[in-house]
């Protein structure tokens, strides 16, 4: 797993990402144990100084010492390194004009995309770094063409394969992922084994920045946000009134739990039309979508595949892949699904499986609608 | 490694480490006992009172042990300021001082005093004119000597005439002047100083605050008599006993240190120039301690060029860290008017005792690869692979 380009019987030289969290930290100190260089480093994304103080965050105060505990038990330097400015500009504004134009956003791949596969990479060089390693669960490999190859962890329960779709094909020349073929205990128990003091951290569920998962209350409170608050109307398939809703912002595509409606059928969001500040509601089999459209897509693969291409995609982060075609892929892609799938969310991606590789993804533009 | 980052702290001198030993193995009584024991170690820290108050210019009898810099500003500031109590509840601390000042001052506003800032020009000089201007009731005035980013000398005497002129009194931070140019209390007319051992060849955790006889100053830690009344806590014997040491080694090389410290820093900073002409060098106009260079390279992040430079076995200082450690644009640098798009490139060069002219030299060379590196980090998202 560890390769050394040059090939002349040093160590190799890592680049470490460090979030704080176990999974992260143990991955440094795995390279470290098996007598890589390392330099670990921990990206300050946020000021901590005001965000809600959770032992379930990853970036807190609390997290970067855990992380620097680390880097001082193997033995490594560690530094802090400021990218507030890359954070709200790339991840945070999208996240919220995501919000506000009623899609539902998936930030941390932008994460991954700018800032540990795009700011950090570009830091490699800076400090003579071979590679840069982090703690996503997922595996690189090269196959005998040349190519290389993102692919599933072998822990399905954990594969982090989906977040990393938007990493730049190049980077995966350049990048290792020490857990992609442990499962987490064995994650935890390298953890203890190595004298860790994070190795039994509670695990992080929700995104980094909101740790109480109330994003329409962040978005509010600590961003200054108006957009998408707005009362308006909850509409049915016939675009008749059937309610009010809270503001768009507190809605996604597939949400049934807090709607405040009442029928003879549970009512689930079946789109959200932030033009008309409408939530458009129905019962479940209306949440159904032959297929789908993407904006751009970020291919991991040398060559985009062929229109026709048998694939499994993912729509979601937990969303178990389904049978797909591929009808058209380029700059942004369609596919059919062999069949429909419920709560397609423009904003989450659309990432495309071929076996355990990943091909590619994007952000999802729009649901296909039935035929008529 | 080369280290270049002397006004963080600076190696103890072999002959500080010897004399510390051999008071950690000698003098184990309570320099406070009354016994022929605890009169040994008496002796030794009054030894080093003589020492220190040699380096500034001040009596025996007007130092004070303290734990260090933060704890020498805190008793200076706020004892002087609660002494004059009566006269006022406002105090005014230049816009350049260390934390450890402006942390005083944080306690000064917790008990409802207000803080002014005195602002400096764009060489990080305080504009003492505006003392005269300061509301009546204003009683103390901080200025530090030299400050700890730019090495920029500030003018403590005018601002200490200034001061008295209207009946307020002067606080001195000396802690990264002393030791590196002359010190002396009475010509600079300062009413408090502070000075710090682990900056002049001294262990960490050992400081001493100078109070000008008949000043009016109260102390901050009390209930028991040590130091005259002045500092509660048995006092840290052998951290003192090698600050003294520390103190009349530092005196003693100071000319001939002084003149050899500029001329290297001279030849970093035509390496810096060579290596990026386009360099802006803080506080190059202003009188300077001789081993001090605080520079900003256009596009080259201090976050990454520290990085780069320490990989490079090169150590710096990037100025200001926040809780986190991450680097910060300096307010030191944001009083002076450096822009934030400069400030948070600057990077602080402090050459030493053990610092030599191959020192200077390799990290000359190392500077270049490491400015080429960090600016290709820095170059704006867009334009990377």
């Amino acid at each position: 797993m560890i390769r050394d380009p040059r090939g002349e019987g040093r160590p190799l030289k890592v680049l470490a990402a460090m979030s704080g969290g176990v999974d992260s930290g143990v991955a440094a100190a795995l390279l470290a144990e098996r007598g890589c260089d390392v330099t670990g480093v921990t990206l300050k994304l946020w000021c901590y100084g005001s965000s809600p103080v959770s032992p379930r965050a990853c970036c807190t105060l609390d997290a970067i010492d855990d992380a620097r505990g680390v880097a001082r038990r193997m033995g490594f330097p560690h530094y802090v390194v400021d990218a507030e400015d890359v954070f709200r500009e790339r991840v945070l504004q999208p996240f919220l004009d995501d919000y506000a134009n009623g899609r539902t956003p998936y930030p941390c791949a932008l994460c991954n995309q700018h800032l540990k596969f795009g700011d950090l990479v570009s830091r490699m060089d800076a400090i003579g770094a071979e590679v840069l390693a982090t703690g996503h669960y997922a595996r690189v490999s090269r196959d005998e063409t040349g190519e290389w190859r993102l692919e599933r962890a072998l822990d399905p329960a954990k594969d982090q394969s989906y977040s990393l779709a938007l990493m730049p094909y190049a980077a995966l020349a350049r990048v290792v992922f020490p857990l992609g073929t442990l499962v987490k205990d064995e994650v935890r128990a390298h953890g203890r084994r190595l004298d860790l003091t994070l190795w039994d951290k509670p695990e992080s569920q929700d995104l980094c920045f909101v740790p109480d998962g109330d994003y329409a209350g962040f978005a509010a409170d600590k961003l200054g946000e108006t957009r998408g608050t707005r009362e308006g109307a909850f509409v049915d398939g016939g675009g008749r009134e059937v309610g009010r809703h809270r503001g768009i912002f507190h809605y996604t595509v597939g949400q049934r739990r807090g709607l405040g409606l009442s029928g003879p059928q549970p009512l689930y969001v079946i789109g959200i039309d932030a033009a008309r500040n409408a939530v458009q509601v129905g019962p479940r089999e209306s949440l159904g979508s032959p297929g789908l459209e993407t904006d751009s897509v970020n291919w991991l693969m040398s060559r985009p595949p062929e229109p026709g291409t048998r694939v499994e995609v993912r729509i979601r982060s937990h969303h178990v892949p389904a049978a797909a075609t591929l009808e058209a892929a380029g700059a942004s892609a369609r596919v059919r699904f062999d069949e429909p799938q419920a709560a397609v969310a423009p904003g989450q991606l659309a990432v495309f499986y071929a076996g355990d590789r990943v091909l590619g993804g994007g952000p999802i533009a729009r649901a296909l609608q039935p035929a008529a | 490694m080369i280290y270049l980052d002397h006004n963080a702290s600076t190696p103890v001198r072999p002959e500080v480490r010897e004399a510390m030993d051999a008071a950690l193995g000698d003098l184990h009584a309570n320099p406070s006992s009354l016994h022929r024991e605890g009169q040994r170690a008496r002796a030794a820290i009054e030894r080093a009172r003589e020492q220190i108050a040699a380096l500034v210019g001040a009596r025996p009898d007007e130092v004070a042990f303290a734990s260090g810099g933060t704890e020498g500003d805190h008793a200076g500031l706020v004892g002087l300021a609660w002494a004059a109590e009566s006269r006022g509840r406002r105090v005014a601390i230049s816009a350049v001082e260390h934390h450890a000042v402006h942390g005083a001052g944080d306690v000064l506003h917790r008990l409802g005093y207000t803080i002014e800032h005195l602002a400096v020009d764009g060489e990080g000089r305080v504009l003492t004119d505006a003392i005269a201007a300061l509301p009546a009731d204003t009683t103390v005035v901080a200025l530090m000597l030299a400050n700890n980013e730019t090495g920029v000398i500030e003018p403590v005497a005018a601002a200490a005439a200034a001061a008295h002129a209207r009946g307020a009194r002067l606080h001195c931070d000396a802690v990264q002047a002393a030791g590196k140019v002359p010190v002396d209390m009475a010509s600079l007319g300062a009413d408090t100083l502070v000075i710090s051992a682990h900056k002049l060849g001294g262990p960490k955790g050992v400081g001493a605050l100078i109070v000008r006889r008949d000043t009016p100053w109260e102390p901050l830690f009390r209930g028991s008599g040590h130091e005259r009344g002045r500092r509660g806590g048995t006092e840290n014997l052998a951290g003192i006993v090698g600050f003294g040491i520390a103190a009349e080694l530092a005196m003693r090389d100071l000319a001939a240190e002084s003149v050899r410290l500029a001329g290297l820093r001279d030849r970093l900073e035509a390496a810096l120039r060579r290596a990026a002409p386009d360099a802006v060098i803080h506080g190059a106009a202003a009188p300077r301690l001789p081993n001090t260079t605080n520079v900003s390279i256009p596009g080259a992040r201090s976050d990454h060029l520290l990085m780069a430079l320490d990989a490079r076995g090169i150590a710096v200082s990037a100025g200001a860290a926040c809780a986190s450690g991450a680097v910060e644009p300096s307010p030191v640098l944001s009083a002076m008017g450096v822009p934030r798009a400069l400030a948070v490139c600057a990077l602080r060069f402090s050459l030493g005792r053990t610092t030599t002219a191959a020192d200077v030299e390799r990290a000359g060379a190392g500077l270049t690869e490491a400015i080429h590196a960090a600016r290709a980090v820095t170059a704006p998202a867009g334009a990377r692979p």
